[in-house]
């Protein structure tokens, strides 16, 4: 998959990097130095995706992506220095679509653009979502792992279907809890820990160490990239 | 002398002090007039109105128009702030609103009237003083005064009128006041009355004959250009001493007077400062605590005294002993007294004889070179009278019951041994009897034991039996002696008795007072010195007292309590603890600010810093002696020094903090340098090896060497940070329900790396409740611990991860079989490595797994294992909540 992206970040030696690196993998890129010079390049050239640090000298990178939010819904991937769940959560419910650390691996960076430029492809409709062996249809209201047939409790299934919507792509915590059990259960975290840990036990065939869902430490969960275990 | 041509240090001292604290504080000008009418207030909203123009920011606090209608005119276009409104007693008031004023922080504020007296239960009982506070505040006032209002001249204008004045204001005021003087002739003024300017209707006629007659006014003026004139004198004398003039100094006089509980002390202390202020000398206000007892009503009138004196600028010293005269010439000396104030009081003149003199003659007689003013007394001194009549020491009726069955008794006996002793020796029997008396019982009693025996004696013993006629001449003069005798044993006791009493009372404070500061070094902490202290006081003054103190650093929280009984404490007793610890001033009862609280207010303070305030409550009816003040003002200034030892005590602590910082930070650098340089000089090495376009086997093994130096600086850069997290308390766990297995296994994969070859298991009991940790915290600490048995245990060597929640905690160990603990070395401190010999590594990761687990309470340690090895053992207590009491 390629595209144009947009690259907002004040490092020159980062932007040079990332021009390499997503200019090998056929992307097109277009950089801006500034939170003010990306909202102009957003404006005007409409990229695909976008890539933006926090850390701007002229505005927060949080709020260079409320701003963006107000017309677009261009995927944006967060590239920053701070690794604290606080930072990433915050990033992550200001709209971002995923958040990668520096110092970050290329290969997981480019993983990750895949997966969030993707989005309009999971949200075709497309009933049946395939996820390595693990196949849902929604509609039928069926999961199979390899062949077997895995029998679901109602809550069980309405996290996974969250999950599988996303999958590849970081889910927040809060978001989980409110899209299985409703607005008023975002504290009640412990929900969450015990039917994950139900689902991973029918689901990953060791439990213990989980192949299909994994732990953002602090800050939620992801199913892998479907692509990447097909 | 050359000392008279030199300028005063201690003068010079304070008039620079009088120019600074000028410039830091509000600037207080004076409107002064001799009497009302002569146009103060008009002048006053004059120069107002014209600061006003000048683009200054001018408010009218309160002015008072009388209905006169150019004064009212003159308001026209000037702000007024709204007055307070008060309900005293059913009537509704008005009053200059001080919290409004100091809100709004105008640059001037104008404020009539400055004698005038608040309604009860203002702040302060004088608006002079919230013109005081406007002026710590920094905001300039001007203000008006007539001169009967002026404290040292009060009782002359009521002399000269008849008008007693009752509304006074400190004539410091007026020092320290730029002062312009409003003046009328008396003619025109009167004129002005008469057509009504003054006062409307009725109250003008009445006002023309009483206050306003010619005289009294030529008089209130003459007195109104003498303060002045005084006033600027002392400016003059202030400039000449600011620019080193030399003139005719004055040597340094001093006076000192004395005050009794009597109101004539008062005037007498009026005089004094009148004097002082016309001499330039400085002034001292003695009183003499005698042995003797004092009503509360006389007590009252002592400490009033007292304070008029201290409001009026003068150094109080109290000190005891029971001749009064020797007492002021000791104090006199000391303090090199150049002349002594004493007020000519009607004494008795028996008592005076028997003193050898009054006072007055006495001093005199004793003084040296002292120069003595005799003041007179002014008529209606009534309440001196009263202290023939005050509950002095009256000994119980039981004495006197007691001294009279003794001389009964001692008579019964004797009248049997009548006949062989005979009369003569009786009567030397019956004196023994007084004076025994006179060792248990007070001078009445004695009194009645002498007479009972002289009339027994005379009676029953001495020829002709049973009539009072004494035939013998040497009889008579027995019976004399009798009364002299019974006389002199019975004072002699009794002042015995009282300088006793005296000394026990010194000495109760003295050991109060030693009590107290014996307390204060024991204690342990700040806190327990004031609830030690409290508990004090209260024992001493049968009081109900608090600490108030505010703690550093947290200026929220407001003052607290100790010891922490918020019941204790109303809302008003908080607002007067509030202004004492601001203002750093005494406030509540028995003080001029906010005297109706039930408490008194002593601010705990160190030269200028207020760092907390004692509230002490004592009975209602009871009454604060000025000794007993004084003690109280001891206890908070010892308070003072035990708060200040503390705050030196920390900084001494952060010092050596700081230090120690300093140590650590060098180590660090030196460890750091080390470090990163290492694995850096490997990435660069590496990539000018593939710059040089090697073959593709060798690129393949530069760009691995790449990515262990750059997964090694990854690894010492998270480890710095982390570490500076912990060290700056930054870290604060969040917890939130964890499953324990999930936290294992995700600490086990961050460490796949350090893991490789090693066969890790996992022994975690099934059905484990969900736990409220720090999910990122703990699991990077385990992950820690997981590395470092990765670094110390061979490949192929088993590494057992286990878990366990009993009892509320929970127990995590990790178990290696490597070459277990070196012998002697502190591992969980910073920058220490178990084996120098591994390389890599600055010898964190211990340190920070113990500073993540100790964030949330627990513990981290580390023993042997058995069969070699260390096992590290994580344990906290958790929350815990069972997977089946969680439903969907």
């Amino acid at each position: 998959m390629s595209g144009t992206v947009l690259v907002i970040d004040d490092e020159r030696q980062i932007r040079r990097l990332l021009r390499l690196t997503l200019e090998a993998a056929t992307y097109h890129v277009i950089e801006a130095e500034t939170g003010k010079d990306g909202l102009l390049e957003a404006a005007q050239r409409r990229p695909d995706a976008v890539i933006l640090d926090l850390g701007l000298p002229d505005l927060d990178g949080r709020e260079v992506l409320t701003r963006l939010r107000e017309w677009s819904r261009v995927p944006v991937l967060i590239l920053s220095v701070r690794d604290d769940a606080e930072g990433k959560v915050a990033a992550l419910d200001a709209g971002a679509d995923d958040y990668v650390t520096k110092p970050f691996d290329t290969a997981e960076l480019l993983a990750r653009l895949r997966v969030i430029q993707r989005r309009s492809v999971a949200e075709t409709g497309d009933p049946v979502c395939e996820c390595g062996p693990l196949r849902v249809d929604l509609a039928a209201h069926s999961v199979t792992l390899g062949r077997e047939e895995i029998k679901l409790t109602p809550t069980e299934f309405s996290l996974l279907r969250v999950l599988i919507r996303h999958a590849g792509r970081i889910v927040t915590h809060r978001q989980l809890l409110r899209e299985v059990w409703g607005d008023k259960a975002e504290n009640q975290s412990q929900y969450l820990r015990v039917y994950i840990t139900h689902l991973r036990r029918k689901l990953e065939p060791r439990p213990g160490s989980p192949r299909l869902i994994h732990t953002e430490v602090g800050i939620g969960y992801r199913l892998i990239d479907p692509g990447a275990a097909a | 002398m050359e000392t008279h041509d030199r300028p005063d240090p201690d003068a010079l001292l304070a008039s620079i002090h009088r120019e600074s604290s000028k410039q830091r504080r509000g600037r207080l000008r004076i409107f002064f007039g001799m009497a009302p009418g002569v146009g103060k207030t008009y002048a006053m909203l004059a120069a107002g109105k014209q600061r006003l123009a000048e683009g200054i920011d001018v408010v009218v606090g309160v002015v008072e128009t009388h209905g006169r209608s150019e004064t009212g005119a003159m308001l026209a276009g000037l702000p007024i702030l709204a007055r307070r409104q008060v309900d005293y007693r059913g009537i509704h008031l008005e009053e200059f609103d001080l919290d409004a004023a100091l809100a709004r922080r105008p640059a001037l504020i104008l404020i009539d009237e400055l004698a005038h007296s608040n309604v009860v239960g203002s702040r302060h009982p004088k608006r002079y003083q919230d013109v005081l506070e406007l002026l710590d505040a920094g905001i300039d006032v001007y203000s008006t005064v007539n001169v009967q209002h002026l404290a040292s001249r009060a009782d002359i204008v009521s002399q000269i009128t008849g008008i007693a004045v009752r509304e006074t204001v400190p004539d410091s005021l007026i020092e320290m006041a730029d002062v312009d003087l409003v003046d009328l002739p008396p003619e025109q003024l009167r004129a002005r009355l008469a057509e009504g300017k003054v006062y409307l209707g009725d109250r003008a006629a009445v006002a023309s004959d009483h206050f306003f007659r010619p005289g009294n006014l030529t008089a209130l003026r003459e007195m109104a250009l003498r303060v002045t004139a005084e006033r600027v004198d002392q400016e003059l004398r202030d400039f000449m001493r600011s620019q080193q003039i030399s003139g005719p100094w004055k040597a340094a006089e001093r006076l000192l007077v004395a005050v009794s509980p009597s109101p004539f002390s008062a005037r007498l202390v009026r005089w004094t400062r009148r004097t002082a202020a016309a001499l330039d000398a400085s002034w001292i206000v003695v009183h003499v605590e005698s042995s003797r007892a004092v009503s509360e009503a006389e007590k009252a009138r002592v400490t009033q005294n007292l304070e008029l004196a201290r409001e009026l600028g003068a150094e109080v010293i109290t000190t005891t002993g029971d001749d009064v005269v020797e007492s002021l010439l000791r104090v006199a000396r000391q303090n090199n007294v150049t002349q002594i104030v004493l007020g000519k009081s009607p004494g008795h003149p028996w008592s005076d004889f028997l003193r050898g003199g009054s006072l007055v003659d006495r001093v005199v007689r004793n003084c040296g070179d002292i120069d003595v003013y005799v003041v007179r007394a002014e008529s209606g001194t009534e309440s001196g009278r009263q202290r023939l009549v005050s509950p002095a020491t009256r000994p119980p009726l039981a004495e006197y019951l007691h001294a009279t069955l003794a001389v009964v008794g001692i008579v019964t006996g004797c009248l049997l041994l009548r006949t062989t002793v005979g009369y003569s020796a009786v009567s030397l029997v019956l004196l023994a009897t007084v004076l025994v008396c006179g060792l248990y019982f007070g001078r009445g009693p004695v009194l009645l034991a002498a007479a009972l025996s002289a009339v027994a004696w005379n009676f029953l013993f001495i020829p002709p039996l049973y009539t009072f006629h004494i035939a013998e001449v040497h009889d008579t003069l027995t019976f004399g002696l009798f009364f002299v005798v019974a006389l002199v044993v019975g004072s002699l006791t009794e002042r015995l008795k009282r300088s006793e009493r005296a000394e026990r009372h010194r000495e109760e404070r003295a050991t109060a007072l030693y009590r107290f500061i014996e307390t204060l070094a024991t204690s342990a902490t700040l806190e327990d010195a004031f609830v030690a202290a409290a508990r004090h006081i209260n024992a001493v003054f049968h009081a109900d007292s608090t600490v108030l103190f505010e703690p550093t650093g947290a200026t929220d929280e407001g003052l607290v309590p100790y010891p922490l009984s918020l019941a204790a404490m109303s809302d008003r007793d908080r607002a007067v603890a509030a202004w004492a610890y601001s203002n750093g001033r005494a406030a509540g009862r028995f003080t001029d600010t906010l005297g109706e609280a039930d408490a008194i207010f002593l601010p705990i303070k160190r030269l200028k810093v207020t760092f907390g305030v004692l509230r002490v409550a004592i009975p209602k009816n009871a009454a604060l002696s000025f000794s007993e003040r004084q003690l109280l003002e001891t206890f908070a200034d010892q308070l003072a020094a035990v708060i200040e030892r503390d705050r030196l005590a920390q900084a001494v602590q952060m010092t050596r903090l700081s230090e120690e910082a300093d140590r650590l930070r060098s180590t660090l650098l030196d460890c750091v340098s080390h470090e990163l340089k290492t694995p850096l000089a490997a990435v660069a090495a590496a990539s000018e090896g593939l710059a040089a376009a090697p073959p593709p086997s060798t690129a393949q093994a530069l760009v691995d060497e790449i990515r262990e130096g750059v997964r090694r600086l990854h690894r010492v850069i998270n480890g710095l940070l982390d570490m500076t997290r912990l060290e700056t308390g930054i870290v604060r766990p969040q917890r939130e329900w964890c499953e324990i297995r999930e936290l294992v296994e995700s600490a086990i994969e961050d460490e796949t790396v350090a893991l490789r070859g090693r066969d890790v298991t996992v022994e975690i009991p099934p059905n484990l409740p969900l736990v409220k940790v720090d999910f990122s915290l703990l699991s990077q600490a385990l992950g820690k611990l997981l590395g470092n048995s990765g670094v110390h245990s061979p490949v192929g060597q088993p590494v057992r991860v286990s878990a366990d929640v009993r009892g509320g905690e929970l127990t995590l160990a990790v178990t290696d079989r490597g070459a277990g603990l070196p012998d002697g070395v502190p591992i969980f401190e910073k920058f220490t490595r178990g084996d120098p010999a591994h390389t890599g590594g600055i010898g964190l990761g211990l340190s920070i797994a113990r500073g993540f687990v100790e964030a949330h309470g627990g513990s981290l340690r580390a023993e042997a294992a058995s069969g070699g090895g260390v096992a590290f053992v994580i344990s906290l207590p958790v929350e815990t909540s069972h997977l089946a009491e969680v439903t969907p």
